[in-house]
Order: structure tokens, then C-alpha cells, then sequence
């Protein structure tokens, strides 16, 4: 690792900075250092040699400041740190950190550069580098864009490896030898003669030296837990004993419950309320009013949410179309407007001269609005004094909250403390913090007292800010048994803008990327090729859902893709490898023929075989998906993946996550949508919105390459080809094409 | 009212429609078990009563009749039940959020059909949601618990 290169003394960022890959992050690092969150609370004695390891007399704490929201990221970001450090990770501390500055994410604004993925120029390394700065910039300490792995996979290691070195020449100075003689195992440094000391013996004589910031990596094959078949989880024994402590378990000492009622039509105002037959509830303490709607405070959350429930509220109109049918509307009508363009990322060959003559194959897609709905419900717990904020909760955005919650209460941004929790799921939920506000909101009625806030399932659900829907029209040509012209339109409200309005009050000035990010960006060379972006009005408040812009993109562009070659009248994972223009996702296709012995879609009666191919996130993933008809409906048989992400540091929950991401596609896909009626979602339970059960679940196969050249996060890419390949395969058996999700709307499935 | 649970006797003042679930976690502290509908559609909050597999969030806490263990009286660290030894063994969870209730579902499934069929299995656990999709490698578990149970 070479290009690590040299940390600068003291300020470990600035080497970070030059790992990453940019001159300029490290000349404005330079420029201006960031306050080290764990210099604050350390004792006399104790050292924090860098924000990622802690030492005290009772014992390590490694710091991880990407949120573990299931993907596992706590503990491959301690391995991370463990694995140059030379300790057990089993045998620290496993902390999230208090927010701060210097935890920013430098990868997560990386793919917003206009470079597609498989683009390494160096123009387009530089811009990815410089993206650093306004990462910094904007504070984000945000997780998200399954963008933990390439943030940490050098940052951390790096970390590790000063703490080894300077740990070891404070055992060196000690002992009156030299650091090179020194050996380290298991938290000990050990001498030349076979003394060993404890790196807790050591902290306080490392906290009087300088870093050693010399350091080298050492090489993938000297690892002894990163990349092994046998990893645990860390947090595994916890999971299945019932023991781990998300942030709805999470106890205060003195806390109280809460539950709330927003407005259905999210944004709508609570015109009046009659809370009589709640105050006379068992168990209620107060009714509070807050933003949008009302909350009640009792001594138990079961009888809060009875009690919010029996409060008689009057709202006004959500400040968006009423329903799902005027909302597609605006969406059809915005796809091809000049007034609504938003920004054309392809353009090559002559799309519009090839359009104007010959046969014009044209497809209409659509894509609804889906929930998060991770298991865990939307719960914080707040506690406000008049001169403290302190929050406990699960979230990918500790930061947000800390100044949002120094707004709501009046009090300095270092006065507000934010502990972040194990999440029960969130597939981007938890980049969001109404419920946060709310918790405040609350806190701020009983001062003093910790508010533990929960949201029923119907809150959640209906208070979600969705995956935008979306409408895409695509046009194209064929010619000779080949794609020759592909030209396709996406039209969706703003999604990054919107969120970031919300959490900030400003906004992003410039077009939305994720209306085409997994169509515009794809590794294919076909003679006219055009992707345009059309910014719908803003309807129901959108974010980002795992995948984000690809989970619709990749349907849109992979179906379409499949309708030419269908209609070109040839075999559609040789035509899709030889449009292919990129070395790592021509094999990951390659590949994924061969485990499935691909010989056609058709590979008996009432059978059919899907491919689909969506790069997200930088990673290539194929999926070929085999499905029977049968009297009842679809039968999913079998789905085969292959994926490259570079290096896999844990191949266990590496293929969990992959696993994840097909069942997330494909259940949300055939079983899930979000109808509006009167402002409001029509689905508020899992009863109306199933995603994916287990007797639906489909044998998966799952291999990893690693032809790419970066190494990158694996949550999120898994999910994109599953629709398209589903909706392949369905064609393949039925020859219906299905151009609108859920498919369930259009077809059974057993 | 008086409950037993994990085999520990506890006197609660709450009214009798108060659903078991929020007698455990906000009463008693038990947080094992996990809210997640409310609405017998996820499974999140299975205990056992007796033995059998019960929705804690449908049982209203004067209809209980009997002994109540939760995910933290069925095995422990040190004791592991061998459906949870199957679970790490396969590393299923991701989030966790469900296996609470995954691992009491089939712990009792597997207590009246220790040779399920891949149908049974299927059928058994379609009842307990995973938004994660730890499905493949719950099947994978309930099957290696189920050998083990058999000796084989
Ligand atoms: S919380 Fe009881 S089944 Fe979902
Ligand atoms: S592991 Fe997350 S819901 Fe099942």
C-alpha cells in the first residue's frame, strides 16, 4: 500500500486523506485540523492515539463510527483495526464513538462525481477525491451508499498500525531497546528477551510520545482475521441469546414512554385536537403537542399508543396529490417534458436521427413508492436539561441529529450528546430523524425526565418517507440481431435534495443524480445510446432506500435492454456480455452463465430463465433468475449471483448481505407497494405489505470475483438485478412483459 | 396479577387487556422479546407458554395461563440451546431484530416435528418475518438443530 504514504504527525486525517487519493483533501486538512472527539473525556494517564483505538487502565476500546444497522459493519470495522493492531477483537470494546467532525465519511459522496463507476481515469479519480472536501465540509458522518468498506478498509487499518508502532516505542524507550527488535500478540508488546507488557501498561507512556505514523500495511496474505471463511460476527452470540440492546430496549433510569400521531399527509398541520378520553387513561401523564401532530407521555408504551390512539385529531390536507393515480399522472406527464429536464449524463451516437426512422420499439415502466420498514420500529430517547441534550438512538446520522437537536432546544452543539444504537434493520430509514425531533419535542414538556419515544408499526409505515415512485419511458432499435439504438427516460421527484432539505434547510443547487443513477451509468457500448434524467414536482417526501436510485433504475434499464434483444431475436446473456465494455462486469457476466450452464432462456416447458446485469455503487452484480409456471402462479426456483466488489474482508457475511439484497429486490418486486388515498398510505402493517416470506424464498447461489479494482461495500448492490432478472425470466416463461412493480399486480406467485 | 417467566415469579399492576408483550418489555424489563406489528403478522414477539409458540403481542395478560419463557430463558451464553448453537453455527442473523422470535419458533416447531421436511420447515417458520432476509440460512439452521436433535 504505497500510496497510504506517510501519516502527518498528530493529525491521522491528513494521512487519511492521502489514502483516500487526493491532494487537495490533504492541503485542506492541513489547513484546518478537526477537533479529535476523543481528546475531550480521557483522564490523566490515559491516550488516545487515534480516534479510532482507546486505551485505558480498563482496557481497549476500538472505535467504529459506521452505524451497524445489521449490515455487520461494527465488526468488520473492528477487524479492520484489529487485524494491524494485533489484538482479539472479542477481547475490546466495541464502541460507535461520540459524533464528531473528525468521523466524517469520505467514500459516501464519492459516486456523485459524473463519472460512472468503471471510469479509473485520473480525471475521474481526482474528482473522487475531491469530494472528500465537501464531504468534510457538510459534516457527514453519515452511513450509507455501502460506502463503510471503501471508507474504512485503509483509514482503519491505518489506525491500527500507528497504535501497534507506538505502543511499541513506548515498550522500546522503556525497556531501553530498539522498536524494530519488538514483537507484538494478543495486546502485549513483547521484548527481546520474551517479557511481555500490556498495551494497557503502556497507554500512558504512549500518550507522552509522538505517533509513529511511518508505518506500512502489512499484506493481505500475512491477515489473520480479515478475508477468513470462519469469521464470527461479533455481535452473533447476542443476537440469538435475545441479549443485544437496540435502541427501543435501551433503559434510562427514571425514563418514561411516548408514542405520537403525525399528520397522515405528511407535512399537514394538526388543525384541533380533543385529548379528554386520553388524559383519562390509565397511565397517561401528559399530552403534548409538537410539529404536525400530538404525542402522549405515559409510564408504559403500550398504554401511549393506546392513548395517542384515542385522541380525536382534525389535519389538514397532506401538501401533496391526494392519490397514487393523480401522483402517476404528474409523473407520466413530467417523462420527455422539456420543462421538467433534468439532466442527460449519456449521449452517444445519434439517438435522435436513429429514432426518426425504421421500426420504434417503446416500453412504458413503472415503479411504486416503498417503505423501509426495517423490523425495528422508529423509537429515541431524549433527555433535556438546561444546559444538556442527550439522545439514545439508532441512526446512520448522529451528526444531523446533534444540530438538530441544538436547534430544537437552544443549546450549543456541545451540549447535545448523541449515542448511537444497534439498529434492527433500516435500509436507509435511519438516515432520517423526525422521530428524533419528536423525542425532543417531548423531552423538552418534562425536563429532566428521559422520554423513551416509540412509534407504532402504523406510524412507521405510514410516516416513512418512501423509495420514490417513479416512470420511465424507453425507445430503441435493433438492427441485424443486434441493440443498436437504446434511449431511455426516467422522470422522478428529487430524492437528494429532498432529504437534504429536510435534515439541513438547504438545499442542493444542480440536477438530482439518483433519477438515472443505475441507468445513465452502465457498462455497455451500443451505437446510440441516451439516458435522460426528467425532475417531476416534489409529491410525498422521498430517501433514500437501499439501493437508492438503482432499485428502480436497474428495472427500468436492464427490462428494457431485454426487450431489444429479445426483439433483435438474440440470446440475451450473449448480446448483453458482447455490449459490455468493461473488463470485471464482462466476467462477472461470464461467470454467472457458467454457474447457472445458461443455454438460452428457455430451458424447458414452462420454464424460464432470466439475466440482469446492474452495476450500483461501483460493484457489477448479475443475477440469473430460473422460474416454473405452474396452475397456481410463479415459482421462483433458483437465483444465481455473482458480484464483484474486490477483496472480500469477510466471506461469511459477505454472502449474508448478498443474500439479503436478493430477497430485499425480489420481495419488495413481486409483493410490495405503498397506494396513496386522501394524502395517505394505504398500507400500514405488514399484513398489507409482505415483502418476502420464507416459503417464497428461492435457492440462492452466491459467488464473489475480485477482477475490480477498488475494494467497495457489498449492503446495497445485491439488490438492482433482482427485479429485472425476475421480470426476465417471468417473459421467458409466459411471454408476458411486465413493465410495472409489484409484479403481483399482473401475475400470482405460489 | 402474577406471572412466571424464565422461572422467575413476578406480581404485576397492570390491566388485564395489557398485552403479555408489554408486560415483559416495559414492565419487567425483559426486552428479549420484540415489537414489530403488533398485529400477529411478524413473529418478533414469540415466547413460549407451556412449551408452545405464542404471539406475546395477541396474548392479553389475563388470558395468560401458564409458565412464559422468552428467548432469555430458552439457553444463555454459557448454555446455549442447540437451536442457537445452530444459529451461530450459520451465523444468521444480520440485524437480529427477528431472531428472537425466529429461534422460539422453531425451537417449538421443532419440539413437536424434530424430522421436518423442507414443506414443514417452510411452513412452520413463514409465519415470522426477516426484513434482512436471513431466510436461506434459517432453513440451513432449523435443519442442522433438527440432525442434532436427532443425533445424527
Ligand atoms: S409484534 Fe407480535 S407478531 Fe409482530
Ligand atoms: S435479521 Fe433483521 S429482521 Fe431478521
Amino acid at each position: 500500500m504505497s500510496q497510504a504514504g506517510k501519516i502527518a504527525r498528530r493529525t491521522f486525517l491528513i494521512g487519511s486523506a492521502t489514502i483516500v487519493g487526493g491532494v487537495a483533501f490533504g492541503t485542506y486538512l492541513a489547513k484546518r485540523a478537526i477537533p479529535n472527539p476523543l481528546l475531550q473525556d480521557l483522564a490523566d494517564g490515559e491516550a488516545a492515539i487515534t480516534p479510532y483505538v482507546k486505551i485505558e487502565a480498563n482496557g481497549i476500546t476500538l472505535i467504529t463510527p459506521r452505524a451497524d444497522k445489521g449490515q455487520g459493519s461494527y465488526s468488520i470495522q473492528a477487524s479492520l483495526i484489529a487485524e494491524e493492531l494485533d489484538i482479539d477483537p472479542v477481547t475490546a470494546t466495541i464502541s460507535p464513538g461520540m459524533p464528531g467532525p473528525a468521523y466524517f465519511n469520505s467514500a459516501v459522496l464519492q459516486e456523485g462525481v459524473p463519472f460512472p463507476a468503471y471510469d479509473q481515469g485520473a480525471v475521474a479519480e481526482t474528482m473522487r477525491s475531491f469530494m472528500a472536501v465537501p464531504a468534510k465540509i457538510f459534516q457527514m458522518q453519515v452511513t450509507g451508499g455501502s460506502s463503510t468498506v471503501p471508507d474504512s478498509y485503509i483509514k482503519l487499518r491505518m489506525a491500527g498500525a500507528v497504535a501497534r508502532e507506538t505502543l511499541k516505542e513506548a515498550a522500546a524507550q522503556r525497556a531501553g531497546v530498539s522498536r524494530t527488535e519488538l514483537k507484538t500478540d494478543a495486546g502485549r508488546v513483547i521484548l527481546p528477551d520474551g517479557t511481555q507488557i500490556s498495551y494497557v501498561d503502556l497507554a500512558a507512556d504512549a500518550a507522552t510520545i509522538d505517533p509513529i505514523t511511518d508505518v506500512t500495511l502489512r499484506d493481505p496474505s500475512e491477515w489473520r482475521l480479515l478475508g477468513k471463511v470462519n469469521a464470527k460476527r461479533l455481535d452473533m452470540v447476542a443476537k440469538c441469546t435475545g441479549t443485544e440492546i437496540y435502541g427501543i430496549d435501551y433503559a434510562v433510569e427514571g425514563m418514561v414512554y411516548a408514542s405520537v400521531r403525525a399528520n397522515p399527509g405528511i407535512g399537514g398541520d394538526l388543525l384541533s385536537f380533543n385529548a379528554s378520553a386520553a388524559e383519562a387513561m390509565r397511565g397517561v401523564q401528559k399530552i403534548v403537542p409538537i410539529k404536525h401532530g400530538v404525542g402522549v407521555i405515559a409510564d408504559n408504551t403500550w398504554r401511549a399508543f393506546q392513548a395517542v390512539n384515542a385522541i380525536e385529531c382534525e389535519w389538514s390536507a397532506g401538501p401533496y396529490p391526494a392519490s397514487s393515480i393523480e401522483m402517476f399522472d404528474i409523473l407520466e406527464k413530467a417523462v420527455d417534458n422539456e420543462d421538467m429536464y433534468d439532466h442527460r449524463q449519456r449521449d452517444e451516437g445519434d439517438v435522435s436521427g436513429a429514432l426518426e426512422r425504421g421500426e420504434v420499439i417503446e416500453a412504458t415502466y413503472r415503479i411504486p413508492y416503498l417503505a423501509h420498514a426495517p423490523l425495528e420500529p422508529m423509537n429515541a430517547i431524549a433527555r433535556v436539561t438546561n444546559t444538556a441534550c442527550e439522545i439514545w438512538t439508532g441512526t446512520q446520522i448522529p451528526l444531523f441529529i446533534r444540530n438538530k437537536a441544538a436547534q430544537l432546544t437552544g443549546l450549543d452543539e456541545e451540549q447535545v450528546f448523541v449515542y448511537v444504537q444497534p439498529m434492527g434493520g433500516s435500509f436507509g430509514h435511519k438516515l432520517e430523524m423526525t422521530h428524533v425531533e419528536q423525542a425532543v419535542e417531548l423531552a423538552m414538556a418534562v425536563k429532566g425526565t428521559p422520554v423513551k419515544m416509540t412509534w407504532s408499526r402504523e406510524e412507521d409505515m405510514t410516516h416513512d418517507y418512501p423509495r420514490p415512485a417513479a416512470v420511465s419511458r424507453g425507445r430503441g432499435k435493433v438492427a441485424d440481431g443486434k441493440v443498436d439504438t437504446f434511449d431511455l427516460s426516467v422522470s422522478q421527484s428529487a430524492l437528494t435534495p429532498n432529504w437534504f432539505g429536510r435534515l439541513t434547510g438547504t438545499t442542493i443547487p444542480g440536477p438530482d443524480a439518483t433519477i438515472t443513477t443505475g441507468s445513465w451509468d452502465q457498462p455497455f457500448d451500443i451505437p446510440n445510446y441516451r439516458v435522460t434524467g426528467y425532475r417531476a414536482p416534489d409529491m410525498v417526501p422521498v430517501s433514500s432506500w437501499r439501493s437508492v436510485g438503482a432499485s428502480g433504475n436497474g428495472f427500468f434499464h436492464d427490462c428494457f435492454l431485454d426487450e431489444l434483444i429479445h426483439a433483435a431475436g438474440v440470446d440475451p446473456l450473449a448480446e448483453r456480455i458482447r455490449l459490455c465494455l468493461d473488463d470485471a462486469s464482462r466476467k462477472v457476466l461470464e461467470t454467472v452463465g457458467d454457474m447457472s450452464r445458461w443455454d438460452g432462456s428457455t430451458p424447458g416447458e414452462n420454464r424460464g430463465r432470466g439475466v440482469a446485469f446492474c452495476m450500483s455503487f461501483g460493484v457489477p452484480v448479475a443475477q440469473v433468475i430460473e422460474v416454473t409456471k405452474t396452475d397456481a402462479g410463479i415459482k421462483i426456483d433458483k437465483v444465481f449471483c455473482v458480484v464483484d466488489s474486490g477483496p472480500v474482508l469477510d466471506p461469511t457475511n459477505f454472502e449474508a448481505q448478498v443474500f439479503g439484497g436478493v430477497i430485499f429486490g425480489l420481495g419488495h418486486a413481486m409483493n410490495a407497494e405503498l397506494t396513496y388515498e386522501n394524502h395517505a398510505p394505504q398500507q400500514d402493517n405488514f399484513h398489507a405489505y409482505e415483502g418476502m416470506r420464507l416459503y417464497q424464498t428461492p435457492v440462492i447461489e452466491v459467488k464473489a470475483l475480485s477482477n475490480a479494482s477498488k475494494i467497495r461495500g457489498i449492503g446495497e448492490p445485491g439488490v438492482p438485478p433482482a427485479a429485472p432478472a425476475l421480470a426476465n425470466a417471468i417473459f421467458a416463461a409466459t411471454g408476458q412483459r411486465i413493465r410495472e412493480l409489484p409484479l403481483n399486480k399482473h401475475i400470482n406467485f405460489v | 396479577m402474577k406471572l412466571t417467566v424464565n422461572g422467575t415469579d413476578h406480581e404485576v399492576d397492570v390491566e388485564p387487556e395489557m398485552p403479555l408483550l408489554w408486560v415483559l418489555r416495559d414492565e419487567l424489563g425483559i426486552t428479549g422479546p420484540k415489537y414489530g406489528c403488533g398485529i400477529a403478522q411478524c413473529g418478533a414477539c414469540t415466547v413460549h407458554i407451556d412449551g408452545e409458540a405464542v404471539r406475546s403481542c395477541q396474548l392479553e395478560i389475563g388470558d395468560l395461563d401458564g409458565v412464559v419463557t422468552t428467548i432469555e430463558g430458552l439457553g444463555t451464553r454459557a448454555a446455549l440451546h442447540v437451536v442457537q448453537e445452530a444459529w451461530i453455527e450459520h451465523q444468521v442473523a444480520q440485524c437480529g431484530y427477528c431472531q428472537s422470535g425466529q429461534i422460539m419458533s422453531a425451537a417449538s416447531f421443532l419440539d413437536t416435528n424434530s424430522r421436518p421436511t423442507d414443506d414443514d420447515i417452510d411452513d412452520a417458520m413463514s409465519a415470522n418475518l426477516c426484513r434482512c432476509g436471513t431466510y436461506p440460512r434459517i432453513r440451513a439452521a432449523v435443519k442442522s438443530a433438527a440432525a442434532k436433535l436427532n443425533g445424527t
